[in-house]
């Protein structure tokens, strides 16, 4: 057994509000500069849509990810060392400008400095890259809420396998839907992107297994870009060095969230740690697709298991890591309660991202003018919802709806038991039934409810002690650090060597 | 080093590796954090911190320390949404004032008048007086030429411009306009304080934007009171409907997802897919606008299965006491000899209470146990009359103290059934319906005959109880109004759902206790009829006794309209402290009056149905207008100027002329207008000396975001171009106000406009002033989504020379004062009409219709007429008064919303102890900085001030015989400053002047004060009004809840002139939708590089996918919007979450960036939004006088209504050009 630790998140779908504003806080820090404008290391996309860049999760578009052949080994859908010569300066399958956005904003002084005319001025849009006049075309949420939905929204990759009849349907009053996928990098335990890198510029950090892109390292191949399957590196124009998500992991190293996660006013984000053994990490990688999800929940380790704690002393992982590990949200809501799913777990990196996936309104049918509701219940069915479950089968279950439906049905079945609880007009003994079929005691629905609902930021966000003295010590005294630290010249990464 | 665990994967530990990371380290440093929030009326007032580094402000993140509420709610934290969060984009951004800028059209000409004059306001005068050089900046508004100036230039051109104004045509030619106080009052109250220190004029805000709700007053005599968002948290039946909240409330909408979570079942009723509907166990796809059908038929089932059936106890006893279903009516003929509901019947008319004080104005329930009618207390007659002590909810008799069990009904015990006639509106038609009756004899000795509203409630909705006339058989009677089978050909939903909706709701509240909420706003208040739909979901929440528990109630989102530390506040804002009598102006009046809307319409009824064969007595009918003015003339509604003459000039007419006391000038002034020798300004808008001159716009978009009829404001207000089609219609309609051939254009002589960034209205101002941004400066920031006061706080010094609004305004104080001096060196008295005011006697004035103009009674000021008060003003001493926090407080204590408590001891505590300003001899509090006022405000506020809400219910416990100061007991401690915010949210206090109870953390509610502590609602009866007795109302037939249809497009009179045919090509008519947005608050942040970045840039229009595609319209294709009203060149969003026939455009588009020019209307840039809307005002609103009919500022009176609106669509031939 290897027993690492990895700092995971989960994100409630139910409760998102699709605002945005994990995007802004992310942005304000960490992109808002030049050759960064057009990343967006936190996006929040609409579901269906195809997202940011467009179509990300069409693998045959991009070939991110890995596959698992016939020869029992993985491999990386972007390269190999047959391709990595001719592909080094322009690889096929990597997204471009046009795929994101080209960044614009508008002349504004215009309106400060035009003269007196016959008529109002106004500030044109002109492009951030090259100062000139453009013409809009696309952003980097530009189907927000359904926005251009016969372009957009009936393009969604996920639809596959669904009927054509239900396809139509999604754009009808009937069954029309839409949800949120806020979207960082997955910090996956098996992450393309750091095997693809022709430079070792990307590692994962060992404490918290956070991935980063060494920007002094970095040779701009652009091979993490083609290898995301999530699209989740970018290349900086301007530096010439690629960059993605780092988890804020100054603020996380001082016991703060990430940006995007405090600053996420629908309080759905939760994060903490989970330990893993990393020696099945490659023999669970090449799982058949139906059983990755089950796979990956085998590497996560209880981290009150005596076994597992002594195994990860022996690894080096203090105490405090550990039981932080112990009170992690995450732990509870991917092993205790099997509630959160990683998305696309079929591109075989292991995401470390989980999903609670949203429930929705009931369908509806218009048999002749009107339009009438099915539902018979005071909370409706699950296959009633309007998100089709292969759609969400697709996103979170690598097209395989039982791990979805378990998810569905549990949250359901803790509606139905708080309102016995709290109302009284629907009885003890219906409850119980739907928390039976969920497999779910009356325990457990509490607490599944508790830290849905009434989670403080101390319940949400678990953050594990860095020890950062310990870090600096192999270096230097950190009384020395102390004293020097913030002294110096700032220089950025630059172009080449 | 860590062996890696595939051959591919790196885990790196080593640091020396890994030195690089301070590349990131280092961004992430500040130098120091500062709490503040964002004053945008947004609702949201979040906590937030600013971090700044190297003198800079970099970014912001939200505070996370909000105090934990009662054990068992989801906690506030963290509160800020997306727009919030990118603000600090502003500061620095290319879009931001710098520097004061003047039209150099204007500069020039000062330039020149300033050469030729020595004293400014003969330069002013010079310029104003000649119609060449006016037009010559007037035309040149709005088209580029902006130079910057100084500070010096621009505050004298103000204040020449002010004192010239106030010479020639009298202080309330000058105006100030400010949106709603609460999101940043200090800014608010800078300008307001100066507007009413010089007897200028305030102009209301939410009225204006349609955010009041008139349904509220209507029932409670509230202008607005919800609960804070945590309070949903207990609602275990939540609606939302026309209101977004993942979109607008997105800092509260976890509450909504969390409590769904805790079983609570939540239906969105919109029109459209949106981000609230994700979130809904059920959506209901209603039709736009027909909220009403919908919620009158819930009734329907209510009343039948729960009133009528069941019998549900806790719904009777509510209806009994909380509300006035056991009221008693008069059912009588009309002049049409129709046998109808009348108005309540009044105590005093019986022999037993003819001797009662206000016998017209208390009322009466049937006791079950004495079998005869008593006279419950807590009406309007014993809130104003002369024994203290009696106006509560205690059900006994006001007379003999004897109990009252009150009868609902009288179906089962009566003297008669009556065949009453009710409107169907839907249909055009009436009904007949059978109704109980009782016969009483009056003291005049006529028999009559009463019922109680609950039974009229019962026939109106069609609860067939088994009494004779046109009741319906069945919830499948299709043609009998509000059945669900009747409501489905309005709102498109079967009637199933409705039945299953309405049976969850009464359930819900039945095993609750009232656990039943709706959230609300903009998308249903918007419409033309939007108080009949409040109206009708008001019932369903009382019906179920929803009202005045946790968890329950309509709560009202639109608009940051809570002012929570109201007192004090208001004192200063509207210099109360000074002169108690103010100027305040409700916009929709003015706005409709003065940018001369009014001319582009005919008759209301065109579109506003009204019931058939009205009498001939009847007010609905005729030109709004007409209305308006008779509004004003009857003293219900306020509006200025008051006279053509010069106010100032008035007094010194009437002191020539040998008045002497303040009654007798007033009373040389009543005899004038009485024998029609003076007008009313009102009766005669275009004349030259009737015009508004001066205008001040700060801390909003006054030309743009909230101009409707943005087009008739620039044509008629400011005098450059516009793209209105609209002519003139109103010639042979309206018969109470002089016509003129040509409506004037241009009558404001300078606009001045405070802002920090570039938005429309500073476009088009002729002064722009550099405003300090939320970051810099300090301020105050209250909402009702919560129940903390936040501070605004200076993360960094107001940059490059932008000031705080009171800096500004303090300021244009000290040089109006210099500037005034030689003009005005004594004092001078000026004479202020005022309306009837809510929650004051006059509130007993009028029970009847009767005009003094027209001979019908006599002119008496306060009762038949407007007030009128004698002011002594110093305007060169208007600076010092500025800055002092005035005498008056201490002399008359402080009070809103009918409470009161003196503040002597407190406030002479505070000159002793604090910062002061000494002149003419005497020592104020001092107001000299923003601090100074943010802590006055809070130490003499209720609710950050214990003991004085100790005082406070003291005072209501004398006006109500009710136990009420223990409700302060534990908080009479605490008092809250300024840096008691910066250092922490902290939460209100209980104080009377809001309805909901707070302490030990319970949620705020409103109307639990009431429920709990049986303290009256402010209405006629005291209790809840669900029948609305005044004879105007009846007139218009909205006195029982109804459905009216919709205006008809063709009768609104928006595509009367648009153009058509072979020269426009293909086009589409649609309902044209303005709904709040997620990319902007308003205008504000929709013009900012990160919200432009995350939407689509500009505001565009979201259609139909079948609509565009039977246009060839596909998404991101430009299209051309218009009607008579305006055109907008904006791009299509094509979507399938639209429905078809409709389309929307959120609120609120900016001109400054990315709008083309229209090739159909002359190719001149495009418009707005509100280039497509016009003001229509609807005339019921108009009414004062009378119960919670009586004006109040923001409070009562007719709305800015817009969402009827129709256009059409076309796609933009060729390519767009700037």
């Amino acid at each position: 057994m290897q027993v690492r630790s990895q700092v995971s998140m989960v994100f409630h779908l139910d409760k998102c509000i699709g605002c945005h504003t994990c995007s802004v806080a992310c942005k304000n820090v960490w992109t808002d500069r030049k050759g960064a404008e057009y990343m967006w290391w936190n996006n929040v996309e609409t579901k269906p849509g195809t997202g940011y860049p467009t179509k990300w999760e069409d693998q045959e578009k991009y070939k991110g990810g890995f596959e698992s052949n016939g020869d029992g080994k993985l491999k990386i859908k972007s390269t190999s060392k047959a391709k990595i010569v001719p592909n080094i300066f322009h690889n096929p399958h990597m997204p471009s400008l046009d795929d994101y956005y080209e960044p614009w904003t508008y002349d504004y002084q215009n309106l400060f400095n035009a003269p007196e005319g016959s008529d109002q001025p106004t500030a044109e849009p002109i492009s951030m890259i090259d100062g000139q006049k453009i013409d809009v075309q696309a952003g980097p949420n530009w189907d927000d809420d359904l926005g251009g939905s016969p372009i957009y929204a009936e393009n969604d990759p996920n639809l596959a396998g669904l009927t054509e009849q239900q396809r139509l349907q999604l754009s009808s009053v009937e069954r029309l839907v839409f949800f949120y996928l806020p979207r960082i990098c997955n910090h996956c335990l098996n992450p393309c992107c750091v095997a693809s890198c022709p430079s070792g510029a990307l590692y994962k950090r060992g404490e918290d297994g956070i991935v980063l892109i060494d920007q002094k390292k970095c040779r701009a191949w652009r091979s993490c870009v083609a290898a995301c399957p999530y699209k989740k590196t970018y290349f900086n124009w301007f530096t010439g060095k690629s960059e993605k998500c780092i988890l804020c992991f100054p603020r996380l190293e001082t016991g703060q969230a990430p940006a995007c996660f405090h600053s996420c006013v629908g309080r759905i984000r939760y994060l903490g740690v989970l330990l893993y053994d990393a020696e099945r990490l490659e023999e669970v990688a090449k799982l058949p697709d139906d059983e990755l999800v089950e796979g990956q929940r085998s590497l996560i380790l209880d981290p009150h298991d005596p076994h597992v704690i002594a195994e990860a002393q022996r690894n080096g992982i203090s105490d405090g890591v550990i039981e932080s590990a112990q009170n992690s949200p995450v732990y509870k809501f991917v092993m205790e309660w099997k509630i959160a799913l990683p998305p696309h777990i079929e591109f075989r990196t292991l995401p470390m991202l989980f999903y609670v996936p949203p429930m929705s309104p009931v369908q509806a049918s218009k048999p002749e003018d009107t339009i009438t509701h099915n539902s018979e219940n005071l909370f409706h069915d699950i296959d009633d919802s309007r998100v089709p479950m292969k759609f969400l089968a697709n996103l979170f279950g690598a097209g395989h709806e039982g791990v979805v439906r378990y998810a569905l049905a549990k949250q359901k079945a803790v509606r139905w038991h708080r309102r016995a609880e709290t109302v009284g007009d629907i009885d003890r003994e219906t409850a119980d039934r739907m928390l039976r079929e969920a497999n779910c005691s009356r325990e457990e629905a509490d607490a599944i409810y508790k830290l849905t609902s009434l989670c403080k930021f101390e319940d949400r966000f678990v953050i594990p002690p860095m020890h950062r003295e310990q870090a600096i010590e192999m270096m230097k005294e950190p009384h020395e650090h102390r004293e020097e630290v913030g002294f110096g010249f700032v220089g950025g990464p630059r172009r080449g060597v | 080093m860590i062996r890696d665990a595939i051959a591919w994967i790196r885990d790196e530990v080593d640091p020396q590796g890994r030195q690089w990371e301070e590349f990131y380290r280092n961004r992430w440093t500040h130098d120091k954090v500062v709490r503040s929030t964002h004053g945008v009326n947004c609702t949201g007032g979040c906590t937030w911190n600013i971090h700044v580094k190297d003198g800079i402000v970099t970014w912001e993140m939200q505070g996370l320390d909000y105090p934990l509420l009662e054990e068992g709610i989801p906690p506030y934290e963290p509160r800020g949404c997306q727009r919030g969060i990118s603000f600090s984009w502003y500061l620095y951004s290319p879009l931001r004032v710098k520097y004061p800028y003047i039209r150099g059209a204007l500069l020039d000409l000062w330039k020149q008048a300033k050469a030729d004059h020595n004293d400014p306001v003969d330069a002013w005068k010079s310029l104003v007086e000649d119609p060449k050089k006016r037009q010559r900046w007037q035309q040149a508004r709005g088209k580029g030429g902006l130079r910057r100036t100084d500070w010096a230039t621009a505050l004298e051109v103000i204040s020449a411009s002010m004192v010239q104004t106030i010479k020639k045509h009298g202080p309330d030619r000058i105006a100030g306009f400010s949106p709603i106080p609460a999101m940043s009052m200090i800014s608010y109250a800078s300008g307001a304080r100066l507007m009413q220190l010089i007897g200028g004029i305030s102009l209301s805000f939410y009225d204006w934007y349609c955010d009041l709700p008139p349904a509220s007053p209507e029932t409670w005599g509230e202008q607005t009171d919800v609960a804070e968002s945590a309070d949903w948290y207990h609602a275990k039946m939540l609606v939302s409907m026309g209101a977004n909240i993942g979109m607008t409330r997105t800092p509260d909408c976890h509450f909504l997802a969390e409590g769904r979570h805790n079983g609570t079942k939540l239906w969105v009723f919109s029109p459209d897919f949106n981000m609230v509907a994700k979130y809904a166990d059920e959506w209901v796809a209603l039709n736009a606008g027909q909220d009403g059908a919908w919620w009158m038929a819930v009734n329907h089932v209510l009343l039948t299965e729960f009133h009528h059936q069941k019998k549900t106890d806790y719904f009777l006893k509510y209806a009994k006491k909380y509300t006035d279903s056991p009221f008693l009516v008069e059912v009588k003929k009309d002049e049409n000899g129709v046998l109808r509901p009348s108005q309540l019947f009044r105590a005093g008319r019986l022999d037993k209470y003819t001797e009662e004080e206000n016998g017209e104005w208390k009322f009466l329930m049937w006791d079950e146990e004495s079998n005869a009618p008593k006279m419950p207390m807590g009406s309007s007659g014993f809130r104003w009359g002369e024994t203290p002590g009696k106006w509560n909810l205690v059900l006994k008799d006001g007379k003999d103290g004897s109990n009252i069990e009150p009868q609902l009904s009288f179906v089962d015990d009566h003297d008669a059934v009556v065949d009453v006639e009710l409107d169907d509106f839907g249909a055009g038609k009436t009904s007949h319906r059978g109704v109980p009756v009782k016969t009483l004899t009056t003291t005049d000795g006529e028999d009559i005959q009463v019922t109680t509203v609950y039974d009229l409630l019962m026939a109106q909705y069609g609860v067939n109880r088994g009494l004779s006339g046109e009741y319906p058989a069945d919830y499948d009677d299709e043609d009998a109004p509000y059945t669900p089978a009747w409501t489905e050909k309005y709102t498109g939903i079967g009637r199933d759902v409705l039945i299953r909706f309405a049976r969850e709701w009464g359930t819900t509240a039945e095993h609750t206790n009232g656990k039943c909420t709706i959230l609300i706003g903009a998308g249903v208040n918007h419409w033309y009829h939007a108080n009949l739909m409040y109206r009708a979901g008001i019932h369903a929440l009382t019906f179920c006794g929803c009202v005045g528990v946790n968890g329950g109630g309509l709560a009202h989102y639109v608009g940051q309209e809570k002012l929570a530390p109201a007192e004090s506040w208001a004192s200063i804002a509207l210099a109360k402290d000074w002169y108690p009598p103010s100027r305040l102006q409700n916009a929709p009046s003015w706005h409709y009056v003065h940018t001369d809307q009014w001319r582009y319409e005919k008759e209301f009824t065109d579109y506003h149905t009204v019931p058939q064969n009205q009498p001939e007595s009847s007010t609905a009918n005729g030109h709004t207008m007409d209305m308006q003015v008779r509004a004003v003339r009857q003293g219900w509604l306020p509006f200025y100027p008051q006279f053509p003459e010069n106010p100032l000039e008035l007094v010194k007419q009437a002191r020539e002329a040998g008045a002497e006391s303040t009654a007798e000038i007033i009373a040389w002034i009543v005899d004038r207008l009485k024998k029609k020798e003076m007008k009313f300004s009102v009766e005669d808008p275009d004349a030259e000396e009737n015009w508004p001159r001066v205008w001040f716009i700060w801390r909003g978009n006054a030309l743009m975001a909230s101009a409707k009829g943005h087009e008739y404001f620039l044509r008629h207000y400011l005098g450059t171009h516009d793209n209105a089609v609209g002519k003139d219609l109103a010639e042979d309609s309206v018969k109470e106000v002089v016509w003129h051939e040509h409506a004037p254009q241009g009558k404001m002589d300078l606009v001045v406009d405070l802002n920090f960034r570039m938005d429309t209205s500073a476009l088009y101002s002729d002064i722009i002033l550099p405003a300090a941004t939320w970051y810099e400066k300090a301020d105050l920031n209250s909402t009702d989504m919560h129940s903390f006061i936040h501070p605004l706080s200076e993360a960094v010094p107001p940059c490059w020379e932008s000031k705080s609004d009171w800096a500004i305004f303090k300021d244009i104080a000290k040089k109006f004062s210099e500037v005034a001096e030689p003009h005005f060196p004594e004092p001078v008295e000026d004479v202020v009409v005022a309306p009837l005011a809510h929650d004051s006697p006059a509130e007993i004035s009028q029970s009847n219709m009767n005009q003094w103009i027209h001979g019908e009674g006599e002119a008496i000021p306060g009762k038949t007429m407007p007030n009128f008060a004698i002011v002594k003003r110093d305007y060169k001493n208007v600076y010092n008064q500025f800055v002092s926090f005035g005498p008056m407080v201490r002399k008359n204590g402080l009070g809103a919303h009918g409470t009161k408590y003196s503040i002597e001891d407190e406030y002479d505590e505070y000159v002793r102890t604090r910062r002061t300003e000494t002149w003419d001899g005497a020592t104020y509090p001092s107001l000299d900085r923003d601090v100074d006022v943010c802590d006055a405000i809070l130490h003499f506020a209720t609710v950050t001030n214990g003991e004085l809400a100790y005082r406070s219910y003291k005072n209501m416990e004398e006006k109500t015989g009710l136990p009420l100061a223990q409700l302060a007991e534990k908080s009479r401690s605490v008092r809250t400053s300024y840096k008691d915010i910066q250092s922490q949210p902290r939460r209100f206090i209980n104080s009377p002047m809001w309805s909901g109870l707070i302490e030990d953390g319970r949620t705020y509610s409103p109307f639990t004060y009431n429920v709990e502590a049986l303290v009256p609602w402010r209405t006629l009866t005291g209790r809840q009004s669900l029948y609305l007795d005044h004879p105007v109302y009846i007139d218009f037939g909205e006195h029982l809840p109804t459905y009216k249809p919709k205006p008809p497009p063709t009768e609104y009179s928006d595509l009367q002139f648009t153009e058509t045919g072979d020269g426009v090509g293909q086009t589409i008519m649609l309902n044209y939708l303005t709904p709040h947005g997620k990319w902007h608050i308003h205008s504000t942040y929709g013009d900012n590089q990160r919200m432009t970045t995350l939407s689509r840039g500009i505001y565009p229009l979201w259609m139909n996918d079948k609509d565009a595609e039977s246009m060839s319209i596909a998404d991101n294709d430009w299209v051309e919007v218009f009607n008579d009203h305006g055109v907008v060149v904006t791009r299509a969003v094509v979507s399938a979450r639209i429905p078809p026939g409709i389309c929307m455009q959120y609120h609120a588009p900016e001109r400054t960036h990315g709008i083309p020019l229209s090739p159909l209307r002359k190719k001149r840039r495009a418009g707005g939004h509100n280039s497509l809307t016009r003001t229509r005002l609807k005339p019921n609103f108009m009414i004062g006088g009378y119960g919670q009919f009586t004006y109040h500022f923001n409070y009562w009176g007719p709305v800015g209504c817009n969402r009827d609106t129709h256009l059409l669509v076309r796609k933009l031939p060729g390519e767009p050009v700037y």
